[in-house]
């Protein structure tokens, strides 16, 4: 395998614009947001040295390798810190750096007025630098560095402005419920350790197929733990809705295009797992197909646009998740669906930014209306991002997501067929939700408050957009054109032949376009043809107030997780304060109860201390005299 | 008690009859000391003690050390006692009430215990051996041969503890030092303060006590001119002290002269 | 005569002298009980220097008059400064060390 010298400068740069712009504290407040997109900027650089050097290279010679140091030798259990980048990863790279300095861009305008510019950019800094190290790591330890590390900025920048208590409740959700997926991937590895006994990629691809299926499974379902917390999937999803809570610049590229794709990304990396042990492909498949379908009903009822964008993100992260597990016909196809909804989720979010920036910082889509007159720039790409999620060829989604649907009706047999439907119904819930954001926002009769004076944003917010629609737009048809990121990816994946076809390309495609329309008609007819009210309909059925509730899934956790764990933590702290704490203070209450006996007869007058000599000396001689008796 | 017994020879009967008086005495002197309530009735009873104690050394052939006895002791030590008793206030008598509760039956159950099980111990004691007594080893008289231990065997012991009683009599200065905190002015300076203070009221003297005042007692201010007392005529310990008498107390009209003239 | 009186009458001031310093205030009362109780330890080493019939217990003796007088010196000279500064010779008024 090749070796390179320079693949560090991918992190270390971005880490080191977070360290100077977090040491220097106040002093780089004038300069920090310029330094910390100039690291990022210079990182994508890196990126793309690097991949006019693997383009360079022939099919299978394009992985590189960098050793960095040994990192941990005990005994058998050998890692070394190790950064790997190959074709999949390069993606990674290109997207992380690219549309991390794009919104790197965008914050300079969007956080001006913030009084901690400075700290949000040190954050980004950090945060590219840890998801680079999650998608260079070499292993699965290497990874978990990085998974920890974009965890850590995600907390930090969810709960940006923590001064608000619910700010920071919802960073502290965030971490809590990663921690659950966290500790599947710990799992994950230790298991790796005690059976395969090596925990880097390569290592346990060339063990992999003489190692235990029940082991792969565990290992599989572990990862898959992993991914459903750091990805929001079923049944660990109710976090990223409160993660919007975050400035929107994160929520486009921590919680669209970048962080939350991570899971896909581990189960990508992990094929050849889950080729070997099915029932865990299975499940991934279920949790895509529970998720994809969740998502999208969620976003049918969120008021508040962030939120709606974030269940879509759900949704469209199931879409991938869906593909993974799809085996090796479906892995090119999600990091394909991941790079292009990258790009329009990302592009969408900004727009979302840049309307709440134009709206004095509302989110509740019921008082927005007729902004395309006030925001043409954020209208058209916005209107860009929302074609492509559709899947209105020729946009971006187009060819990502039919590649999904149409793969999904070709896993055979019922599977297929019902896989099918799901993905087809999802497309459609997706383009009723959609649309609903589109026409409460943009079109229609204005429902602002009085102080709302809307605006276009300055060029700085706009250019990312801009640059992004461009990528929702063209990204799709330059990646599947003569199927260039499978062919790309192809020598990463095994293959076991080509699947029969239950529907031809074209009725999938047509049944897509379908549904599609199905759902923007609905929407149009219920938010075009009636009037919206700007204050949310109480009397509504209750399917609407339990998506309105997220699905209830916080209640779930309530009643399932959190009450019998308070319970529990309660009999425990009885348990701790009468026996534990009974027993200590018991032998503290001996000590100072034998001591304040004592104590008296430490009064201060020395003579009662030569009395208590005088009777020491009278017990001496006693003593004496009993034994010469 | 038979094997403790010693034939003291022909001076058995005299001795023992100096013991059967001296010794109820001293104990009567002891005693005494724990009951009186001035500390110079105590000091004048311990000296009493200790005489008796050098008398009963001599009876028992330590010669030298009864002298000592006397000498350093009585006449040294009990009189630094004494002095240190009149530095301290020699009338001040101690009231005998017990203020810590319990610890005069504490003390005197342990007094009893405590003597009463060395009594025992001694009554049960035994040596195996006859009494041997001095005559032997005070055949060059007693000082030579103390003398000859002290200076032989016991030179070192000798030496340290005479570096003990320097050490002792240094430390003792240090603790009675007492520090001025500023230097005494000297003559020069308090003649400069005189006629160059503040004012020169005083230059020529403060007014004596008694002056134009109808007595001339120390505690009695002397008059100014107007026939306002001048108070800083009397001593500023008799100030502080209150003993101040005005002239008033004096006044003609007032002195009773039934009684003759007064001297 | 028996030489055993010696000891009992030894027993005796030493245990009125330690009752002395346990039940009198005053400082130099104090003392002075001390310093009966190393007269009683004389007398002791006086009377067993007759029964062994050699010098070493005067010996011993004298050097316990010197370290008394030693002790009587720094002894007062404490009591001194106590009093300079409390303006009072009773021991139950040094008690600081309770508090």
């Amino acid at each position: 395998m090749t070796t390179s010298n320079s693949l560090v400068y991918l992190i270390a740069l971005p880490l080191l614009g977070a360290t100077i712009l977090l040491l220097a504290g106040r002093r780089a407040d004038k300069w920090g947001h310029i330094l910390g997109t100039l690291m990022s900027g210079s990182s994508f650089a890196v990126g793309l040295y690097q991949l006019s050097q693997m383009l360079g290279r022939s099919n299978t010679a394009r992985p590189v390798e960098q050793k960095l140091f040994e990192w941990i030798s005990v005994g058998s259990f050998k890692v070394d810190a190790g950064l790997l980048l190959d074709q999949l990863s390069i993606c990674f790279v290109l997207l992380i750096t690219g549309v991390g300095t794009l919104i790197h861009i965008y914050s300079i305008s969007y956080m001006s007025h913030d009084h901690d510019r400075r700290r949000f950019f040190a954050y980004l800094n950090l945060f590219i630098a840890a998801m680079l190290l999650l998608v260079l790591g070499n292993s699965y330890l290497n990874l978990y560095v990085g998974w920890e590390g974009v965890g850590l900025a995600s907390y930090l920048l969810i709960g940006f402005w923590n001064q608000k208590p619910a700010y920071a409740t919802a960073s502290k959700k965030a971490f809590v419920m990663n921690r659950v997926g966290d500790m599947g991937l710990s799992f994950a590895i230790m298991i790796a350790f005690a059976t395969v006994g090596t925990v880097s990629f390569a290592g346990i691809k060339e063990h992999a197929h003489h190692t235990s299926t029940a082991a792969l499974t565990a290992m599989g379902i572990m990862l898959l733990v992993a991914a459903t917390g750091k990805s929001a999937q079923f049944p660990l999803q109710a976090w990223l809705g409160d993660a919007m809570a975050g400035p929107t610049p994160v929520s486009a590229l921590i919680h669209a295009a970048t962080m939350v794709t991570a899971g896909v990304y581990l189960i990508t990396r992990s094929n050849f797992i889950f080729d070997a042990a099915p029932t865990a492909q299975l499940l991934v498949v279920i949790v895509g197909a529970i998720t994809l379908l969740f998502g999208a009903l969620i976003g049918t009822a969120k008021d508040d646009i962030k939120k709606a964008l974030a269940a879509s993100t759900m949704s469209q992260i199931g879409y991938m998740i869906l593909g993974a597990g799809l085996g090796p016909v479906g892995y090119a196809f999600a990091i394909m669906h991941l790079l292009t909804h990258g790009f329009f989720k990302a592009g969408m979010f900004l727009g979302a930014g840049s309307v709440m920036h134009g709206m004095n910082d509302e989110v509740n889509m019921r008082k927005y209306g007729a902004l395309r007159k006030f925001m043409p720039i954020t209208f058209v790409t916005f209107g860009l991002g929302y074609l492509a999620i559709l899947g209105v060829p020729p946009f971006a989604g187009f060819y990502s997501k039919d590649m999904i649907i149409e793969t999904a009706f070709n896993a055979g047999g019922i599977k297929g067929i019902l896989l099918g439907s799901v993905t087809l119904l999802g497309a459609g819930i997706t383009a009723f939700y959609m649309t609903r954001v589109m026409i409460l926002t943009f079109t229609g009769k204005a429902r602002w408050d009085e102080e709302a004076h809307p605006h276009e944003s300055p060029l700085l917010m706009w250019l990312p957009m801009a640059i992004l629609a461009i990528g929702s737009v063209s990204s799709g048809y330059l990646l599947s054109r003569g199927d260039a990121l499978v062919n790309w990816l192809s020598p990463l994946f095994e293959h076991h032949g080509e699947h029969e076809e239950l529907l031809a390309p074209i009725v999938v495609s047509a049944l897509a376009l379908g549904m599609v329309a199905i759902g923007v008609a609905i929407a149009f007819l219920k938010y075009s043809r009636q009037e919206v009210a700007s204050v949310a309909p109480e009397n509504v059925s209750v399917f609407t107030k339990i998506a309105r509730e997220d699905l209830m899934q916080d209640r779930f956790n309530e009643a399932v997780f959190m009450r019998p764990g308070q319970q529990l933590t309660q009999v425990l702290v009885k348990t701790d304060e009468a026996v534990i704490d009974g027993a200590v203070r018991g032998v503290g209450k001996l000590a100072m109860g034998s001591s304040s006996l004592l104590r008296g007869v430490q009064s201060g007058f020395v003579r009662s201390y030569a009395a208590l000599i005088f009777v020491g000396a009278a017990l001496l001689i006693a003593a004496i005299w009993v034994v010469v008796q | 008690m038979v094997d403790l017994a010693i034939a003291v020879g022909q001076t058995q009967t005299p001795e023992a009859v100096l013991f059967w008086v001296l010794a109820p005495l001293t104990v009567a002197a002891a005693l005494a000391m724990l009951l009186v309530k001035k500390a110079v009735h105590s000091a004048i009873l311990m000296a009493s003690v200790m005489i008796n104690l050098a008398i009963f050394y001599i009876a028992q052939d330590a010669l030298f050390l009864g002298i000592v006895q006397i000498v350093v002791y009585t006449g040294a030590v009990m009189m630094l006692f004494l002095f240190i008793l009149m530095l301290v206030g020699v009338d001040s008598s101690d009231s005998l009430t017990e203020t810590i509760p319990g610890l005069r039956p504490i003390a005197i159950t342990a007094a009893v215990g405590f003597g009463g099980l060395m009594v025992s111990l001694i009554g049960r004691a035994t040596l195996g051996r006859s009494a041997i007594g001095l005559e032997a080893a005070n055949s060059n008289g007693n000082v030579k041969g103390i003398a000859q231990l002290l200076f032989s065997t016991y030179v070192w012991p000798f030496e340290v503890v005479s570096a003990l009683l320097i050490t002792a009599a240094l430390g003792a200065m240090v603790l009675a030092h007492h520090q001025s905190l500023q230097l005494r002015p000297t003559q020069r300076q308090l003649s400069t303060q005189r006629f160059r203070g503040a004012s020169l009221a005083n230059a020529a003297g403060l007014p004596a006590p008694g002056v134009f005042a109808r007595h001339n007692a120390v505690d009695v201010p002397a008059l100014l001119p107007d026939g306002t007392p001048a108070a800083n005529s009397i001593n500023a310990t008799l100030q502080a002290r209150g003993d101040m008498l005005t002239s008033g107390t004096f006044e003609l009209g007032k002195v009773d002269t039934s009684k003759g003239e007064e001297k | 005569m028996d030489a055993a009186n010696y000891l009992y009458l030894s027993v005796l001031l030493f245990t009125i002298g330690a009752v002395g310093v346990v039940v009198r205030r005053n400082a130099i009362v104090v003392f002075m009980c001390v310093e009966l109780m190393l007269n009683a330890a004389n007398l002791a080493f006086v009377t067993f220097s007759r029964i062994n019939g050699d010098l070493n217990g005067q010996v011993v003796a004298f050097f316990t008059m010197v370290v008394a007088a030693c002790e009587v010196v720094v002894g007062l000279a404490i009591i001194v400064t106590i009093y300079r500064s409390r303006r009072s010779a009773s021991v139950d008024d040094a008690s600081l060390l309770k508090r």
